[in-house]
């Protein structure tokens, strides 16, 4: 066991950690942030992308001891200092970016990476950028309008409400 | 009124925010164990010596459990008690829970599980079609078979004859979710567990049998799926029964999650089929008789695969009026993961059957397929087409099911053959056999609108105008051809076991208006829980933030069916209506009383109650109904009406009514590789009266993404030894953001449904699922473009088999 330290949505955090705890588990089961999902155990679905230093990080890829000293972003930590959805979360929840709403952290989080990176991607660009980010439910429609609505682009010409 | 408005999932903010609650997400009381299964290692034979010493001296290990330490029932099967929790000596298949493991963590458990030292005497397995009809392995007696019309004779007659074959693949449900379940042990023997499930009532059942206990000890709760698909419609047995028996021994709370390596290994997917067909038809390309023979491989347990079989046969006609057909169904017992309820039921592996025909007769003809398509429609609705109408089943009783699951859609009698000793919800009337307009099954159909949807569509798509193109654009290119095809679809709504057509809801109301709103559907993100909300709203004339949904719970709510077969809205929709209206109508004859004016004066309408003259809000009528001692709660009960099915025989009336779409798709190819890319995709879907537009239209996009993923790039993979192969998306390539097309159209055909459902609205859960087919004919129709010989493709066209249907073109 050994002790390690980030910072978790703006606050400091510690905890006891074995050497193969993955940074998703600390984050679940360590601090209860379960918002993070587990979809696929083996760093092919998405569901559990988090930000370390600003980066996106599938954190079921991580070790725990890898972010110390790190500042990690989740998706309980996204929505604006008054508890207002942040202009991401409230344009998949107008678009109808998601259904069951497993990926939809995933999708969240690696939306801001993306918009971070490249604030007016085309469609062509938000599709590649989610290659790593599984959907089951959605058909993925939804969730790229939710995209280029967030980055302030039109969408009505994406057909399909 | 808070119906047909496309407001946005329930749960939105909580997903976005990442507060909403799945299975795994719930705090654990300390000391909860954490399960794993420990499989076996052969497909088939029987288990010689299980050495479990290391298992159980493994770090962190609790308990390890046998079938000789399981108190009662050791049986998680949905059917007739052929699927042990774990084995009890013989081995099924390569992944059968064969111990369970109790551990301080999930890791710890998992570890401890792979430990086991296990020796096999093996046998060889029953993998293949082949080896399944040679060894007469299968379930029931012998092949079902349903006819119409004098098959024979009309396949001698017509001008025109074509043999064919195609194989479509399974496909794993892929639930982002994995499957979970926590079991939390009560005072005095009773269990409360929840399970990520699509049927509480079935996991309420299984876990009661397997504690020895009366259902009323056992409560499941679900808030939420993380996609079900039908995966979780009996998949989720083994976990919340393994959870329940090993809580109730050890006192701690008992939890289990399957890795995704393990929930693919373990469970159940779509059943694959191989269809043969024989067709005869005239020179324009109608139908005049045809016979189909389906083999399905079930895996080694009964499941759900009679009735997803029989749903196959079901749609075997899809669109199309077949004045002769015949469909032989043979349902085989292999050695692979037992296949279940997946999203269509059977419906879709039926259909691709008689779309390949429709190609397959177009092809032999040098005709358009869509053209072929409409000559053999069904006749248009009839103005007198109120489904509910019809009134030819007289009710009878039902038969005693003492050993099966009556909840469960696997309640169907392995039968004698005799048809007349296994009817389920009532005798059938026999429709005369060259009665007009009628199913393969007898039943009429009085609501076909496809005639209309495929004009409309067919002109949105311009699919005359780009066929055209496309002709020419493949003349003058060699290395990538592009093909496009339509395809439609019918799809029977209810179960088709009847008496799983009920539903029913529990309502309150409290004193501040505030209403709390419970019934038997569960949510695995198709917004169920959303659109029953909008039509509780609406009763009340209330705005639907007035109301709180509820997590599905069997305390609240008993006896409940499957949140299955695309019943969801109609079934619990129409139960909450109920319910609703008893409240109403209570409130309405109390503020009457009081105002001196007659209950239909009372208008409960945007947040208010108006009486006589007077207007207040809906809180303060609450207030003064509870004032005057008037109840506030109320259960809400429905049956679907004029439902009658005989399974044996094959006629009667399975379905309330059909649900209708019809889609074009537009591929290329590349003739070298094989590789392939949608281009464009029009949809046109029947949702009836939408509840709720925006939801609907997700159902749809979603569908026809999973469908087309089914027929494309989703290969399973066995090898000969039975194992898995594609257990982990690195092997199973489900859709991913980058293959949707770059031009999706997707339009609602927004007509009443003429069957009386709640605000005349049709299901929508699995009927766009087949809208996919499309997908896989227009890539027929590419392949088609490389030669002139018939390209066969099979499904799932992966790179691979578009490259031998390419092979095939070109003879
Ligand atoms: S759980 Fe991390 S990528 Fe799937
Ligand atoms: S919404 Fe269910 S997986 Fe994306």
């Amino acid at each position: 066991m050994a002790q390690v330290s980030m910072t978790v949505n703006g606050k400091t955090v510690s905890g006891e950690v074995e050497g193969r705890t993955l940074l998703a588990e600390f984050l679940r089961e360590g601090l209860n942030l379960t918002g993070t999902h587990i979809g696929c155990d083996t760093s092919q679905c998405g569901a559990c992308v988090v930000h370390v230093n600003g980066e996106a990080v599938k954190s079921c890829t991580m070790f725990a001891m890898e972010a110390d000293g790190a500042d990690v972003g989740t998706i309980e930590g996204q929505a604006n200092a008054d508890g207002s959805l942040n202009v991401i979360q409230q344009a998949f929840q107008d678009h109808h970016g998601l259904q069951c709403g497993f990926c939809t952290p995933g999708m969240v989080m690696s939306a801001a990476a993306l918009l971070k990176e490249n604030p007016k991607p085309s469609e062509a660009e938000v599709r590649t950028y989610l290659e790593g980010n599984i959907c089951r439910c959605t058909g993925y429609h939804n969730i790229v309008k939710a995209i280029m609505a967030a980055s302030g682009q039109d969408v009505s010409a994406i057909a399909a409400e | 009124m808070s119906v047909a408005k496309p407001l946005p999932h329930d749960a939105a903010r909580l997903h976005v925010t990442g507060q909403a609650r799945y299975v795994d997400d719930i705090p654990l009381p300390q000391g909860t164990l954490h399960l794993a299964f420990g499989v076996s290692r052969i497909a088939r034979g029987q288990i010689k010596a299980m050495t479990l010493e290391e298992v159980k001296t493994a770090p962190g290990v609790v308990a390890v459990l046998t079938a000789d330490d399981l108190p009662f029932a050791n049986d998680v099967s949905p059917s007739v008690h052929d699927e042990p929790l774990l084995s009890d000596g013989p081995v099924h298949y390569m992944g059968q829970p064969l111990f369970v493991v109790a551990a301080t963590s999930h890791r710890a458990a998992r570890m401890a599980a792979r430990l086991g030292n296990i020796t096999y005497i093996e046998e060889t397995p029953i993998l293949t079609i082949e080896d399944a009809l040679a060894a007469d392995a299968r379930f029931e007696d012998g092949p079902r078979v349903y006819e119409k019309g004098r098959v024979d004779a009309a396949l001698t007659q017509a001008p025109h004859r074509l043999q064919g074959r195609i194989e479509m693949g399974g496909q794993e449900h892929f639930y982002l979710e994995g499957q979970a379940a926590l079991a939390l042990p009560q005072e005095g023997g009773d269990m409360v567990v929840q399970s990520s499930t699509q049927h509480p009532t079935e996991i309420q059942h299984k876990v009661a049998e397997a504690l020895g206990v009366p259902m009323h000890a056992v409560r499941v709760e679900i808030r939420r799926m993380g996609g079900g698909f039908g995966g979780k419609e009996s998949q989720g047995n083994a976990l919340a029964v393994a959870c329940a028996v090993v809580a109730a021994q050890s006192g701690r709370p008992c939890k289990m999650r399957y890795d995704r390596d393990d929930d693919m290994i373990i469970t159940g997917k779509r059943h694959d089929f191989r269809i043969d067909y024989d067709v005869g038809y005239d020179a324009q390309g109608r139908i005049l008789g045809i016979d189909f023979t389906h083999y399905t491989r079930c895996g080694w347990a009964q499941d759900l695969s009679l009735p997803v079989a029989d749903r196959a046969m079901l749609h075997a006609d899809n669109a199309y009026l077949l004045p002769a057909a015949r469909i032989t169904s043979h349902r085989l017992r292999t050695n692979m993961q037992s296949a279940t309820a997946f999203r269509g039921f059977g419906g879709p592996q039926g259909m691709l059957g008689i779309e390949r025909v429709m190609d397959h007769v177009a092809h032999a003809l040098g005709r358009d397929g869509a053209e072929v398509r409409r000559i053999n429609y069904y006749a248009a609705m009839t103005e007198s087409a109120d489904a509910s109408g019809g009134g030819i089943f007289d009710p009878k009783k039902q038969p005693t099911l003492s050993t099966e699951d009556l909840a469960s859609r696997g309640a169907v009698r392995a039968s004698s053959g005799s048809g007349g000793s296994a009817r389920f919800g009532g005798a059938y009337s026999a429709v005369p056999e060259d009665a007009e307009n009628t199913t393969p099954y007898s039943m009429p159909v009085t609501d076909f609108i496809l005639h209309e949807m495929t004009d409309q569509l067919l002109d949105t798509a311009d699919y005359d105008r780009r066929k055209a193109d496309l002709a020419r654009w493949n003349a003058q290119n060699e290395t990538l051809k592009k093909g496009i095809a339509f395809s439609p679809v019918k799809f029977g709504i209810s179960f088709t076991l009847t008496h799983l057509n009920q539903a029913g809801a529990l309502v309150h109301v409290y004193q501040d208006g505030s209403i709390h709103l419970n019934h038997g559907g569960t949510e695995m993100g198709q917004g169920l829980f959303q659109k029953v909300a909008q039509v509780a709203a609406a009763r009340f004339g209330v705005n639907v933030a007035a109301v709180k949904i509820t997590a599905t719970d069997t305390g609240k709510v008993p006896n409940t069916s499957a949140t299955a077969a695309s019943s969801g809205s109609d079934l619990n929709g129409m139960a909450v209506q109920a319910a609703c209206s008893t409240i109403r109508d209570r409130i309405a004859a109390c503020l009457a009383e009081l105002h001196g004016c007659s209950v239909e004066e009372v208008v409960f309408d945007g947040g208010d109650v108006r009486v006589g003259g007077v207007q207040m809000s809906f809180a303060k009528a609450v207030q003064t109904a509870y004032e005057n001692r008037v109840s506030l709660s109320a259960t809400g009960f429905y049956k679907t009406p004029d439902v009658a099915w005989d399974r044996i025989a094959g006629k009667g009336r399975p379905f309330f009514y059909f649900a209708y779409g019809a889609a074009v798709s537009e591929v290329v190819i590349d003739t070298r590789t094989g590789e392939n890319r949608l281009l464009r995709v029009d949809l046109l879907h029947d949702a009836g009266a939408s509840l709720n537009p925006a939801l609907d239209i997700g159902q749809i996009e979603g569908g026809f993404v999973q469908g087309a993923g089914w027929l494309t790039t989703e290969e399973l993979v066995w090898d000969d030894t039975g194992r898995l192969r594609t257990h982990a998306p690195s092997t199973y390539k489900i859709p991913a953001c980058s293959d949707r097309p770059a031009v999706f159209n997707v339009a609602l055909w927004n007509a009443a449904n003429p069957a009386r459902t709640v605000y005349r609205s049709k299901a929508v859960g699995e009927p766009p699922f087949m809208l996919g087919i499309s997908a896989h004919l227009a890539l027929a129709d590419a392949c088609s473009a490389c030669g002139p010989h018939f390209p066969d493709l099979q499904a799932p066209a992966t790179a691979e088999e578009v490259l031998r249907a390419v092979g095939r073109a070109r003879g």
